[in-house]
């Protein structure tokens, strides 16, 4: 039994190629040219999932994007799999594997039908916050069993074999949607030569022309979009991306476009292509002919497969030359949708009936049906659709004038096929996405795009002209008008003529009535996604949801993947109808990014792996990573963390960097600090209004440590800035904050002081830093340069020298974040690697041993040097700190710090305080974020006094040391704090001063 | 994602290159000591958020490194002019055209 719903003839499939797929374990056949759907369709399979909340099996109902039930994982291997695919939207190919990702265990054993009507009573509107109002481990329960039911697909267990990317453009117009509106634009934009991009979602452009039996110019539709295409490819200035969904309407005329490259190729894609791509696209002006989608109409049993859209089954037959049935009723509140019963007839099989809900209702389409022979109901609908696994009969009962109750009788039609038609809703997504709202119109009976301020025009169906001729010269005139706006003078396009026959008026009817009330009557489904039914909307209405936005969260309606495209209209009807208002009055709808839904690997693009963050490295990194180092992102820097020998624990390697250090002489590389070059003759100044304290009198071939606050007096940046030159300084700040730093001055200076004559430069990687710490440090250094004095007298602590180190030009700084005699050689970049291997050719005698950032924090740590961003957190001021030397009072120019530091709260009793932290065990190490108490059995809760900031062990003193913050502390040394930790133990531990080791500054002081 | 003017630069450059830095036309007291606690805290805390027109500074981080001042309607997102420190804005309130 194979493709037997395909017809012999017609359609744009190509017979000759034919492909092989599988969709939930069993092999099927199909045509190239088929999406997954109509192969489906073609082999007659009926259900292709089960829904969510009540287990009820379903069909494939749309032809395009606005399909709820047919989204599939896709994937024949862990690392290709894809989840949220529409069937309507994947391109056949050779190979595909498909799954359902609903109908969880399986389509067939019916699990959740067992216990459906128990999971459908535990689920009612207002599910997500009744439930979650329960205790978590309510939740824990279900949430298993309800995502594997639920259809949101999983995500791949390995990683992505493919690769994406992004491609920036910048266009004159962007036109989406190429169906006859956006064809007719691009010729208009084309030929006037504005640069011009049209995107289209599916595989062929030409949109409903290829859907149809339409004649432009009295030939076939198809044969004028193919001349279109062909001159379009002429032009340099148009870019045709077939495959692309305009995805999100971003604002200042941005768009995403989300091309499927290589999806419609093979399960992954051939060598050298990207799977997919994201358009990033600045347009000067945007054309939307976005088309419509059709309305359902809902009705008991609607969700039966086998019920379908009206517009869905032509095309599945035109295009695909599949009909999904033999016998079918129509239901239809238009004339539009007559042509389907045509369609079908003209396919060979049979009409049982078309039903209008019009009664009064006669006009060039119910002529047609005539002549054809097709019995037409008026005046009635089909108010329930019979059947098990699919439909089987369509209940039909007459209905008042006005469509709001049944009158008469009932019939039932017996068919297998029942497809509906309640009017078309102008797809205005994307003129949503900035924030537009939609307005309603009477006569569209429907959304039209509302007021922008984006550079958009729409032309065709989204502006509600559905008429083929209409969209034609619409697109043609709005295509010149674009082109013209942005800065290309048009004329519309010629476009061919379509003979379209009058259309009566359509009956504005959404949900249609039932004997029984909706809460009795056979589940009529709104939004088949989250299952969310007529009943469900009025019960929410009645429970007081008065705004469409609260009864789309409380019911969930229009929260799936698809976003409600198919039910969003059909619920605030019924919303409406309930609040006994008018739809405009009940709200409009809203649809936010993306359009449909896009792979994380099209969002990521290049950005991954190595490339998802740019890496900075030091000059000396090759060194390093020969060396056996271990490093520890800080910003985007790769910095050594510790050196480890072979065999060496790290707390090992951390002793031995530490000893060495103090017993000889380590070596840090120091480059990733941030530096800043300022000059200008009031460098001085700026540089005391920016710091908390005194630069007036700093003379040349001085450094001076400086800590930075923000207006509010938390420290947020420190260093050690030097003075070049009279007019010259160079900072160093943290790291990770030399960017912040940076434009932090520029901000004061150009916004607040910009009559100061002072210039800031990143001088960051121009050099690179080399710090020598060590009790040999001198003799070290003293190899290495003959003209730079380092006599102790001459070169003093906080001095910098310019001279010659290992033959380079240098900048030598006496400084110490280790308390040891040291000195920051600063070399020409290029230069580093060289002057570092000097180094260590001399170094070896005195064991010159490479330390990390860890043995830098640690011996900062024994001498209670803090580390902005890790002992402060921008609720810390210098006081706080015990740093009030490093705050000048009364400098003349009030610096940024010093008001916001005198704040009532800032000079209270009590604050957290950094002090010492000494475990009466010296063998414990805190944790970092370990909180102090006074008394641990003090009942919860307990109150809190600070927390560790800064903890390590310590192999020069042979214990633990830490530093934290302590309400009051600078008051407590001495006393005893206790520290609760996670596992159970409670460590006792004494307040001390921050300095464990060489309090009075005497190692460099040598 | 905006595409900004920077009056500086005198062309339209993408936000990426950009740094929002706040409300515009803020000015640090002339005498800090002499602010009142509620005064200073004014001053570094509160800002408006309006509906509508708001003057705000952004920096062209990754460009010239200037500083400038924007108008944008806070609805719409529209940027509605880009102007230089030290200079006024010429539009201080929307249009009937502008109003949403
Ligand atoms: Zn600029």
């Amino acid at each position: 039994m194979t493709q037997f719903n395909r017809l012999d003839n017609g359609g744009r499939i190509d017979r000759s190629k034919l492909l092989s797929f599988e969709f939930n374990g069993q092999r099927y056949k199909g045509f190239a040219g088929d999406t997954l759907a109509s192969a489906l369709l073609a082999n007659g399979v009926d259900v292709i999932g089960r829904s969510f909340k009540y287990s009820r099996p379903r069909g494939i109902v749309a032809a395009s994007a606005e399909e709820p039930n047919a989204v599939f994982q896709l994937g024949a291997t862990e690392a290709t799999q894809v989840p949220n695919v529409r069937a309507t939207q994947q391109e056949l190919f050779d190979g595909l594997v498909s799954q359902p990702t609903s109908g969880w265990p399986s389509l067939s054993f019916d699990f959740m039908g067992v216990f459906g009507t128990l999971l459908g009573r535990m689920l009612p509107p207002g599910f997500y916050y009744k439930t979650f109002m329960f205790p978590q481990a309510a939740w824990d329960t279900y949430e298993k069993y309800i995502r594997k039911a639920a259809g949101l697909g999983r995500s791949p267990r390995e990683p992505d074999v493919d690769t994406y990317d992004h491609l920036n453009h910048h266009t004159d117009v962007l036109i989406v949607g190429a169906g006859p509106s956006g064809l007719s634009a691009a010729l208009s934009a084309a030929r006037a030569g504005a640069r011009v991009i049209l995107a289209d979602e599916q595989a062929e452009m030409g949109g409903s022309l290829l859907d149809s039996n339409d004649r432009l110019d009295d030939k076939p539709a198809a044969e004028w979009v193919k001349a279109t295409l062909e001159e379009l490819a002429r032009y340099d200035n148009v870019l045709l991306l077939p495959r692309a969904t305009v995805n999100g309407y971003h604002d200042h005329n941005f768009l995403t476009i989300h091309e499927r490259r290589t999806d419609h190729r093979g399960d992954r894609a051939p060598a050298n292509l990207s799977r997919q791509r994201l358009h990033r696209v600045r347009a000067k002006w945007v054309v939307l002919a976005t088309g419509a989608h059709e309305r359902p109409l809902v009705y008991g049993n609607n969700d039966l497969p086998g019920c379908m859209l009206a517009s869905a089954v032509s095309t599945y037959i035109n295009r695909y030359a599949v009909v999904p049935g033999s016998r079918l009723v129509l239901m239809t509140t238009n004339d539009n949708a007559y042509r389907t019963a045509f369609d079908w007839q003209d396919a060979g099989r049979e009409v049982v009936a078309i039903v209008d809900t019009r009664a009064y209702v006669t006009g060039a389409w119910q002529e047609e049906a005539e002549r054809r022979g097709i019995k037409v109901l008026k005046g009635k609908a089909v108010i329930e659709a019979r059947g098990g696994q699919r439909v089987t009969g369509a209940l039909v009962t007459g209905l008042t004038t006005d469509g709001n109750k049944v009158a008469g009788d009932s019939q039932l039609l017996r068919c297998d096929t029942l497809a509906s038609s309640g009017g078309w809703s102008p797809v205005v997504h994307l003129s949503c996405h900035t924030g537009s709202r939609p307005v309603w119109d009477d006569d569209v009976i429907g959304f039209l795009p509302g007021k922008t301020v984006q550079r958009q025009l729409v032309a065709g169906a989204v502006n509600g002209r559905f008429a083929l001729d209409d969209c034609l010269t619409d697109g043609a005139s709005i295509g010149a008008e674009a082109a013209t706006n942005a800065g290309f003078p048009a004329e519309p396009a010629i476009v061919p003529s379509a003979r379209t026959r009058p259309e009566t008026r359509a009956m504005a009817l959404f949900c249609i009535p039932h004997h029984k009330r909706n809460s009795r009557a056979p589940k009529q489904f709104v939004d088949f996604q989250t299952d969310v039914t007529a009943a469900a909307i009025e019960l929410a209405t009645r429970e007081g949801f008065e705004s469409i936005e609260h009864i789309k969260r409380y019911t969930a309606m229009g929260f799936g993947t698809d976003q409600g495209k198919l039910g969003n209209i059909n619920g605030m009807a019924v919303a409406a109808k309930s609040l006994n208002q008018t739809i405009p009055q009940t709200g409009t709808t809203i649809f936010r990014p993306n359009y449909t839904p896009v792979t994380f690997g099209a969002i990521a693009g290049r950005h991954c792996n190595d490339l998802f963050d740019p890496m900075r490295y030091s000059a000396m990194h090759e060194w390093h990573v020969k060396h056996g180092a271990k490093f520890e992102d800080v910003g985007q820097w790769k910095r050594p963390w510790y050196f480890p020998k072979p065999g060496e624990t790290m707390q090992q390697a951390l002793d031995r960097e530490c000893l060495a250090t103090r017993e000889s002489v380590g070596v840090l590389d120091a480059s990733t600090l941030g530096k800043i070059d300022i000059q200008g003759k009031d460098a001085r100044e700026f540089l005391g209004r920016a710091y908390t304290n005194a630069w007036a009198k700093l003379p040349v071939g001085k450094c001076r440590y400086g800590l930075m606050c923000k207006e509010d007096g938390m420290v947020f940046d420190d260093g050690v800035t030097s003075c070049m030159g009279e007019n010259h300084f160079v900072m160093t700040t943290t790291t990770g904050g030399a960017a912040g730093v940076l434009e932090w001055l520029e901000l004061y200076h150009q916004t607040e002081w910009p009559e100061l004559e002072v210039y800031f430069n990143t001088v960051t990687d121009h050099w690179a830093t080399m710090t020598i710490a060590g009790p040999n440090a001198r003799k070290l250094l003293a190899e290495l340069t003959d003209d730079i004095d380092l006599d102790k007298d001459n070169f003093k602590f906080m001095d910098w020298r310019q001279g010659t180190v290992a033959g380079v030009p240098a900048r030598v700084f006496r400084i110490s974040f280790t308390g040891e005699l040291s000195y920051e050689i600063n070399v020409q970049a290029n230069y580093g690697l060289h002057v570092w291997e000097k180094l260590f050719e001399h170094g070896a005698k005195y064991n010159l041993t490479p330390y990390g950032t860890e043995t830098m924090h640690i011996l900062r740590a024994e001498k209670g040097f803090i580390i902005s961003g890790q002992d402060t957190d921008g609720s810390v001021h210098p006081y706080d700190l015990g740093m009030s030397w490093a705050v000048k009072e009364d400098k003349p120019f009030s610096f940024i710090g010093k008001r916001g530091m005198k704040r009532e709260d800032c000079v209270r009793e009590n604050r957290k305080q950094l002090v010492g932290i000494k475990t009466k065990d010296p063998s414990i190490v805190l944790p970092e974020g370990a909180q102090a108490v006074d008394d641990p059995n003090h009942p919860v809760p307990v109150p809190m006094l600070g927390h560790i900031t800064s903890s390590y062990y310590s192999a020069c003193l042979g214990r633990s040391i830490a530093m934290g913050v302590i309400k009051g502390g600078h008051n407590r040394m001495g006393d005893t704090v206790h520290y609760p930790l996670t596992d159970g133990r409670v460590v006792e531990a004494e307040i001390c001063s921050t300095i464990f080791l060489d309090p009075k500054g005497e190692r460099q002081n040598v | 994602m905006f595409y900004i003017f920077c009056p500086y630069c005198d062309e339209h450059r993408e936000e990426e290159e950009f740094h929002p830095k706040g409300q515009a036309h803020l000015s640090r007291p002339a005498d800090p000591d002499a602010c009142t606690d509620e005064e200073w805290g004014n001053f570094i805390y509160f800002r408006d958020n309006p509906r509508g027109i708001h003057h705000e500074i952004w920096v062209h981080a990754i460009g010239c490194r200037k500083f400038f001042n924007v108008t944008r309607d806070t609805q719409s997102y529209e940027i509605l002019e880009s102007y230089r420190m030290g200079s006024a804005p010429r539009i201080t309130q929307l249009t009937d055209k502008q109003q949403s």
